[in-house]
């Protein structure tokens, strides 16, 4: 474990050494994230809902939700802001599909051509579901058939 | 071997035709959807401390580049601007910069060390990068003299892409509407996005980076 | 001079490769003379392969910046763990680990098979040598570790680095990138085992009997480090992301899952061919595909044609792999077209509510699904090759299509062992079903009551009830008979029971440990709750039953990086109980800081405190407070079901099972088991 210093110290000795540390940066965000308002439950899981839909620009894998990142905290704030001037969701979305494209929305959006991502693992399954059934009942009555056959031949032992 | 078995193997073509084709393209390379919009206009207070308005600046070619200090790429990025600033001065052109995810202080820091005398405006709360869909950083919108997008460039931009943009921007009378896009981009080659970068909590919570992963 | 050694051990084990590959592949084809020199071959292999590994090792351990992966990777400052781990830590250092890795399990097959199977092996053998000579191969040219530094980097001849940057930041910031990576690894790799006897039974034409019995060993224990590896993983993002989650859906956490998908229902479905000799073609389908799935993942990894948060450096890589699973696509599918005749099985099904019947939908639920997470993590593709624009497929896209498809393997984990193998007389199934049902029917209730009001989660409680309820049956009955029967105490029945059939029970303790994760995920997911504070120095803050309160907020370095860390007291209502300090890391090659989040983890919720940002006097600190119920259970449950794929194969090889399937009334035609591989499921 490292000795501790005061924060002012290390600071003088770390700064100069990169440029544009994190340091400065991470007390940026600091100061956004004290203008934070009063909690609305209503607003806030509204805020959520639209938010784990929509891709961090900056991150990729993550929604805005869950991406402690600069950029989507800054994004959960606009979406709060466009909610309460009396936006609807859906023009919440629209707005940030006008400036990202399709590609900032993590479900692909169910029209044209996007209906295969969601239909094809559907009709996989039912189609699976209803093969497996009827292969099943045709197995069995094709197993019973056969072992009355047998039966017949008198060859039930062998069995 | 009958025609209905070299079936199986022919169930191969398209997967493998699908993998091929995802090596030859990069995924970090996104289409904007805004060339060809109106540039979103926005007011703020840039590095020198005065207020700058986009709509000031209509009828002339602005080409707008979101930076950052500690945004590596944007190093050697930064020289294009400054050269481009010398190529076109007195001509109609504008160059403005956005600073991205930073502090004042760095931006003007490295502004005075890296040379350029255009205004940066500061961007606290990333609105203008959300405005023009920003993915991160260098990013570069040429606006051209109606005030519409016309290109946007991910990753750093290179002197022949700038000259290229920038003479035809010029070569138009103000007030023509909507060029042709994609006559525009057709012969630029755009750079790749390689050494373009995200914000930085964004990387500290698993960004561009590589895991041991198979 | 460890760059010259590094090439000769490469090169040597890229010919040992091909050259054994030759031999075993003529001693299959009538010159059966030459299988001993296969096998040695193999063993030679893997001494390169041991040596070219210690070689990097060495060089790693000892700052040789002359070799360039050291000069990629290494660093003086970094830790002498992290530097070993940093082995793997990036894409050619992670390539010779896999070779050396299948060098491993290579050798493994031919030493401890090598008076068996006699039809088997040289195609066994000649099919790993092929994978390993493809692995040696990208290792000897476009990922080649071991090319001297000057070379790699453009330096002047001979010129040596004074130092590196180190590992990858977020790679050195937690000890469990020690653990994860290497279980995936053996996982990912041991899966190429059960393919090569699949395709070895594909050219000899046998394709029932032998191999199914060989693979189940060989299927088992690279799925347990499969299991183990996906779930540490998740717990090391969940420890070190700082976001709270541990499963974001991105396409190489998929790539690891697919294969473990495609596994798991081979494990199933072999059991239908051992009993009934049915449903040949498609266990030889599933082992294929599964080892198709971790090329495929390798592929997206290393070709950075999807933006990932684990994708390595583009290169020659890609096509390589390309190539590679283009091989393995025709000339598989070619030998399952040219047997297809051999691999038509007769239907065998006597009943609807049948052990079989289960099995069958099992396999269906986990081909839907494989099919599902496959198709959504490629879709971004499609979409771009077919509409001209990319798309992207997230978490809620996976979640919606995986929760009713995950619904429904939860409830056949449970009913699926109570059903019987052949048909079930209807009062024995009755029997069976009637309490676990009234349980679940009443914990439905009271879940209803205690405020389960999400659909999808009271759904999979309900589930995971009955589940749990007939397996708990499934110990019970039998025990309870032993008891009766023996005279004994229930525990030491319990005992007796398992340790004679570990093959079924350690299966039933694996279902167990899947219902677990399921219930950890579908609590965690629900109702985690979430919000960001900040605080000055003694400042606290209430939220969802915790109070947190900052104490104090300090700097400090270490030798490879400086940290900020903030110390707060922690406890619920009663008072503080707890410190956590969690921490921003400033490592030197990464300009931004790497967060260190502190879990505090309980039964019922974990405490999650992230530190976001903090005031450059020391006077307030921004914490993100995460309350995440029961997600340690989703640990618990992946090392339940670790252990318990154990137990599963514990006696492989003491002949125990033997005995048992011999006093079995199995109506089976069944040849003598195999010691090893036997028994009952």
């Amino acid at each position: 474990m490292a000795t501790r210093i005061t924060l002012f110290l290390l600071l003088l000795a770390v700064s100069p050494a990169v440029e544009g540390s994190g340091f400065a940066f991470a007390q940026e965000t600091q100061e956004a994230a004290a203008t934070m308002p009063a909690e609305d439950p209503e607003l806030e899981a509204q805020v959520r809902r639209i938010a784990a839909k929509l891709r961090c620009p900056t991150c990729r894998a993550l929604s805005v939700q869950d991406s402690p990142s600069g950029m989507a905290q800054e994004m959960r704030s606009l979406i709060r802001e466009q909610l309460l001037a009396g936006k609807t969701p859906a023009e919440v979305e629209a707005y940030f599909v006008e400036r990202y494209g399709e590609w900032i929305l993590l479900e692909p959006k169910a029209e044209g051509f996007n209906w295969a991502v969601w239909l094809l693992p559907v009709f996989l399954l039912l189609g699976g579901l209803a093969f497996v059934l009827i292969t099943a009942r045709r197995w069995v009555r094709e197993g019973q058939a056969r072992a009355a056959a047998l039966v017949k031949e008198g060859q039930e032992g062998e069995l | 071997m009958s025609l209905k078995k070299l079936l199986i193997p022919a169930t191969a073509i398209p997967i493998v035709a699908l993998l091929a084709y995802g090596l030859t393209r990069d995924p970090n390379m996104i289409e904007s959807p805004l060339p060809g919009h109106e540039a979103f206009d926005f007011t703020s207070a840039t590095l020198d401390g005065d207020t700058l308005s986009l709509a000031d600046l209509r009828g002339k070619v602005v080409v707008i580049n979101f930076w950052a200090s500690w945004c590596i790429a944007c190093i050697d990025e930064h020289q294009v601007f400054v050269e481009a600033e010398r190529y076109y001065a007195g001509q109609d052109f504008q160059m403005l910069g956005v600073v991205y995810q930073d502090t004042p202080e760095n931006a003007r820091r490295w502004m005075a060390r890296r040379g350029g005398n255009w205004p940066s405006v500061i961007d606290p709360s990333s609105r203008i990068a959300i405005d023009y869909g920003v993915y991160g950083v260098p990013e570069t919108y040429f606006i051209d003299k109606g005030g519409w997008i016309q290109h946007k460039q991910i990753g750093p931009v290179n002197t022949l892409l700038m000259r290229d943009l920038v003479d035809r921007l010029l070569a138009e009378s103000p007030g023509t509407e909507v060029t042709s896009t994609g006559a525009l981009e057709g012969g630029v080659p755009t750079g790749r996005s390689a050494g373009h970068t995200g914000d930085a909590a964004g990387q500290a919570a698993g960004s561009d980076t590589q895991e041991g992963q198979p | 001079m460890i760059s010259s050694l590094g090439y000769l051990a490469v090169g040597g084990a890229l010919l040992l490769s091909v050259v054994g590959a030759v031999a075993a592949f003529a001693a299959m084809g009538g010159r059966p003379q030459l299988a001993p020199w296969a096998r040695r071959a193999v063993y030679g292999v893997f001494a390169l392969a041991t040596l070219a590994i210690l070689l990097m090792a060495v060089a790693l351990v000892a700052h040789d910046f002359s070799v360039s992966y050291v000069a990629q990777v290494g660093s003086r400052s970094t830790p002498l763990f992290y530097t070993v781990i940093s082995l793997w830590s990036s894409l050619d250092g992670s390539i010779l680990f896999w070779g050396w890795i299948l060098a491993g399990y290579s050798a493994a097959v031919v030493y401890i098979h090598r008076d068996r199977y006699q039809d088997l092996m040289p195609a066994v053998t000649g099919t790993l040598l092929i994978v390993s000579a493809f692995f040696w191969l990208l290792l000897a040219w476009p990922a080649n570790p071991f090319v001297p530094t000057w070379q790699a980097f453009g330096l002047a001849p001979g010129q040596v680095p004074a130092d590196g940057p180190g590992p990858n930041p977020l790679l050195q910031n937690h000890p469990f990138m020690g653990l994860h990576p290497p279980l995936l690894y053996l996982g990912y790799v041991g899966l190429t085992v059960p393919f090569a006897f699949g395709i070895a039974a594909l050219l000899s034409g046998k394709v029932s009997g032998d191999w199914i019995r060989a693979v189940r060993l060989w299927t088992m224990a690279p799925w347990i480090f499969l299991t183990a590896g996906i779930v540490s993983g998740a717990w090391w993002s969940y420890e070190v992301l700082g976001w709270g989650g541990y499963w974001a859906w991105d396409p190489v956490e998929n790539a690891s899952f697919l294969p473990w998908l495609t596994a798991t229902a081979f494990l199933h479905s072999i059991m239908v061919q051992e009993r009934r000799q049915t449903l040949k073609m498609w266990n030889i389908l599933l082992v294929i595909a599964t080892f198709l799935l971790t090329l495929f993942g390798t592929f997206l990894t290393r070709s950075g044609i999807l933006a990932s948060v684990h994708a390595f450096v583009e290169g020659l890589i890609g096509p390589f792999f390309l190539g590679f699973i283009t091989l393995v696509l025709i000339v598989s599918l070619a030998l399952v077209a040219w047997r297809s005749d051999e691999l038509k099985s007769e239907p065998a099904l006597d009943a609807i509510a049948s052990r079989e019947t289960a099995f069958l939908f099992n396999n269906l639920l986990l081909v839907a699904f494989t099919f599902t997470v496959l198709l959504g993590t490629v879709y971004p593709l499609v979409a771009e090759a077919i509409r001209g624009v990319k798309v992207s497929v997230g978490a809620p896209y996976f979640n919606r299509m995986s929760v009713p498809i995950a619904l429904g393997l939860v409830l056949l984990a449970g009913i699926g062992p109570a059903l019987p193998w052949r048909r079930g007389s209807p009062d024995l199934l009755a029997k069976k079903f009637l309490w676990p049902t009234v349980a679940a029917l009443l914990s439905g209730v009271v879940f209803w009551v205690f405020g389960a009001r999400n659909f999808l989660t009271w759904l999979t409680l309900v589930f995971s009830v009955l589940a749990v309820a007939l397996l708990i049956g499934e110990f019970w009955r039998p025990a309870r008979a032993r008891r009766e029967a023996h005279g004994e105490g229930l525990g030491r029945a319990l005992l007796a029971v398992v340790s004679k059939n570990r093959r079924r029970y350690g299966g039933y303790v694996v279902h167990f440990g899947i219902v677990i994760i399921a219930v950890g995920i579908a609590l965690s997911s629900t109702y985690r709750r979430e919000r960001e504070f900040t605080l000055g120095i003694g400042e606290a803050a209430t939220f969802a039953g915790y109070t947190v309160r900052l104490d104090s907020l300090y700097a400090g370095r270490e030798p490879q990086r400086d940290f900020v860390e903030a110390a707060f007291s922690v406890g619920g209502d009663g008072g503080f109980s707890d410190t956590m300090r969690p921490r921003l890391n400033y490592y030197p090659t990464s300009q931004q800081p790497i967060g260190t989040p502190r879990v505090r983890t309980r039964p019922d919720a974990d405490l999650y405190l992230s530190l976001m940002a903090y005031d450059r006097t020391g006077a307030s600190a921004t914490v993100n407070i995460i309350v995440n119920p029961m997600v340690v259970w989703i640990w618990i449950g992946g090392a339940i079901a670790a252990l318990g794929a154990l137990l599963a194969i514990s006696n492989a090889g003491s002949g125990a099972d033997r005995s048992r399937r011999a006093a079995a009334p199995s109506v089976r035609r069944a040849k003598p088991a195999e010691a090893g591989v036997g028994g009952d499921d």
